[in-house]
């Protein structure tokens, strides 16, 4: 019973924390491509290239400011605006013509629109890695229950809740969020009593677009920017949106966390195969609840 | 097979065996390489283009094939002809398994059960370094004579591929074949008349699964090695944009774009890095102005509405 006992060492609960805290970046990003799955209906692969984008303009940003903790803000402002800007650009004029295709075709324009977008990224910022140091006042650790964990982890663990409702008041309270929803399930319906419902999905699309550039922005610090981030984490977030079941932005909350948790304790539970048991707990909730843990609007 | 067919078609295999004979060794290799992404892309349209199923990450079974050829040759030592058969065997056993968990799921969940499920094969063997070499993957496999030299692992790619295209013709032709379609086309109406909807979607898929593992082998003939990448998610989704780019209703649709896009990327990357760029910028324009593709295109253009699927 050796993986009992590294299951249960001291190591466990910061290993889970920080765990946790990426859990924040894939339920930023996933809840994104949860919406536009939902209203959309877009299958977008192009999702993590929109993030590593994220990335590399938080690191242009920082570069610009020269650092420092204003730096630091104004690029978790500016690096999701210009993602979402992006967005914009590729909705109305790409996506608007298309939403009556098949999803599969869908599905490979936004993958042509992905590896567009990574070879732009080769061009505008190069091959070689990127780093951003944090600020000097996130650096350093705080003490949970005895156990370090860092500020910047615990920042992040602070900002997932906020993000958790902020898209609960977007959806629920705001005119848009309503008509939103209403679109996912019936975009005809919608159209018909007189809601233009082009600007729903820009509206929408954007804000998916926003989300997925704040994620990328979030992690610039906790990870080399590269080439290449975007394939490993738009499976995640595909998964994730799988397992919560499509379109369902509390399911991408869910999912996420079943996503981190298996994957932080799997890494402790067997170190070189650990990686494997996220994909597991997609495949077990897959074959018991086909649709996803929560219910899905498609 | 009309007089005419047959004439094209002779010389068509007769140029093709005498390639090896005026082409250098390079482009022997090339060659090579498009039959077997051909042969990759044409069983995958099984699945998709015949059977409606959003075989999303098809490459899996592409990479177990040539992960079962190389491991038989390199580990147990057996004979190239079983390694060969062994490759595309697991290739098969792994897509009925795949297909039971995910063959009840509606389209876009079971592309991405499937997607889910490749994806944890592929880092099983991205991480098992002992077993599989991991991410450096397997290299050098040791071949027989006859297959060593380039021209003699084309004319084996060329012969294997011949005969499984032709089996391939045969099942899409078959009646089987045009259940599948009316499967595709309408699951609900072929339920109804009697058709077993599931099992004929599970047939396509291990079918498929075990070409696309033939054609995994065939790589270990030519390239002599095996990498993880091979079965990497993005690799299925270029085998899919081949089979769209050469349109998926018809059968030598794939064959087309995957030999477009193959000979378009040796050429291409001598002069520039930016493949994805051009890559993706050929799949944008071919899904707004070609969605039947470029073989699809042409048969509505020269024969009218009534040739399709065939």
């Amino acid at each position: 019973m050796e993986f009992l006992s590294h299951l249960f060492s001291s190591g466990t609960l910061s290993q889970l924390l920080v765990g946790l805290s990426r859990t924040t970046i894939l339920f930023i990003v996933s809840s994104g491509l949860s919406l536009i799955l939902g209203v959309l209906r877009i299958p977008n692969v192009a999702h993590g290239s929109l993030y590593m984008i994220g990335a590399f303009l938080a690191y242009s940003v920082i570069q610009l400011f020269g650092g420092g903790v204003p730096a630091y803000a104004a690029a978790l402002v500016l690096a999701p605006l210009g993602v979402a800007v992006l967005g914009f650009v590729l909705e109305r004029g790409f996506f608007s013509y298309l939403y009556e295709r098949e999803h599969l075709m869908l599905l490979l324009l936004t993958f042509s629109f992905a590896l567009i977008i990574g070879d732009l990224v080769k061009i505008v910022w190069g091959t070689e890695y990127r780093s951003v140091t944090l600020p000097g006042a996130f650096q350093g650790s705080a003490e949970i229950l005895g156990l370090p964990l860092p500020y910047y982890n615990l920042f992040l663990l602070l900002v997932g809740p906020v993000i958790a409702v902020f898209l609960w008041l977007v959806i629920n309270r705001t005119r848009m969020g309503k008509i939103a929803r209403a679109a996912a399930i019936d975009r005809e319906m919608v159209s018909a009593v007189g809601i233009n419902v082009g600007w729903v999905f820009a509206f929408t699309f954007v804000l998916g677009c926003f989300l997925a550039g704040l994620g990328g922005a979030l992690i610039a610090p906790m990870t080399n920017i590269s080439l290449g981030m975007d394939h490993s984490l738009i499976i995640e977030a595909f998964l994730i949106v799988i397992m919560g079941g499509l379109g369902n932005v509390w399911g991408a909350l869910l999912g996420s966390l079943v996503f981190g948790v298996t994957q932080s304790l799997g890494i402790l539970v067997w170190p070189k195969f650990g990686i494997v048991f996220p994909y597991l707990a997609v495949v077990a909730v897959l074959v018991f609840r086909p649709k996803g843990l929560l219910s899905s609007t498609w | 097979m009309k007089k005419r067919t047959f004439v094209a078609v002779s010389v068509a295999l007769l140029l093709l065996c005498a390639l090896p004979l005026f082409l250098p060794r390079f482009y022997v290799y090339v060659a090579s390489i498009v039959l077997l992404t051909g042969l990759l892309a044409t069983s995958l349209n099984l699945a998709i283009g015949y059977g409606g199923i959003y075989q999303f990450h098809h490459t899996v079974f592409y990479g177990v094939g040539a992960y079962g050829t190389a491991l038989m040759l390199t580990r147990a030592g057996a004979p190239a002809p079983v390694a060969m058969i062994a490759g595309p065997l697991a290739a098969a056993a792994l897509s009925l398994v795949m297909g039971l968990i995910c063959v009840r799921l509606s389209k876009l969940y079971f592309g991405m059960l499937q997607i889910s499920l490749g994806s944890l094969v592929w880092v099983v063997v991205y991480r098992w370094y002992s077993f599989t070499g991991g991410d450096d993957g397997i290299h050098g496999v040791p071949l027989p004579d006859p297959l060593a030299s380039a021209a003699g692992a084309y004319y084996c790619t060329l012969a294997v591929t011949v005969l499984c295209l032709f089996a391939l013709r045969r099942i899409a032709g078959s009646p089987f074949g045009k259940t599948l379609q009316g499967v595709r086309d309408n699951p609900v109406r072929s339920e109804a008349i009697g058709v077993d909807v599931t099992l004929h979607r599970l047939v396509a898929l291990v079918i498929a699964g075990f070409f696309g593992g033939v054609a995994g082998s065939l790589f270990i003939v030519v390239d002599g090695s095996a990498f993880p990448d091979m079965m990497f998610w993005t690799y299925s989704l270029e085998v899919l944009i081949m089979c769209l780019l050469g349109g998926m209703y018809t059968f030598w649709g794939p064959f087309v774009g995957s030999s477009t896009l193959v000979l378009l990327r040796v050429f291409v990357s001598v002069y520039t890095q930016y493949w994805g760029l051009i890559l993706g910028t050929i799949l944008s324009l071919v899904i707004i102005f070609l969605p039947d593709g470029l073989l699809g295109f042409l048969v509505r253009r020269f024969r009218g509405r009534e040739a399709d699927g065939a």
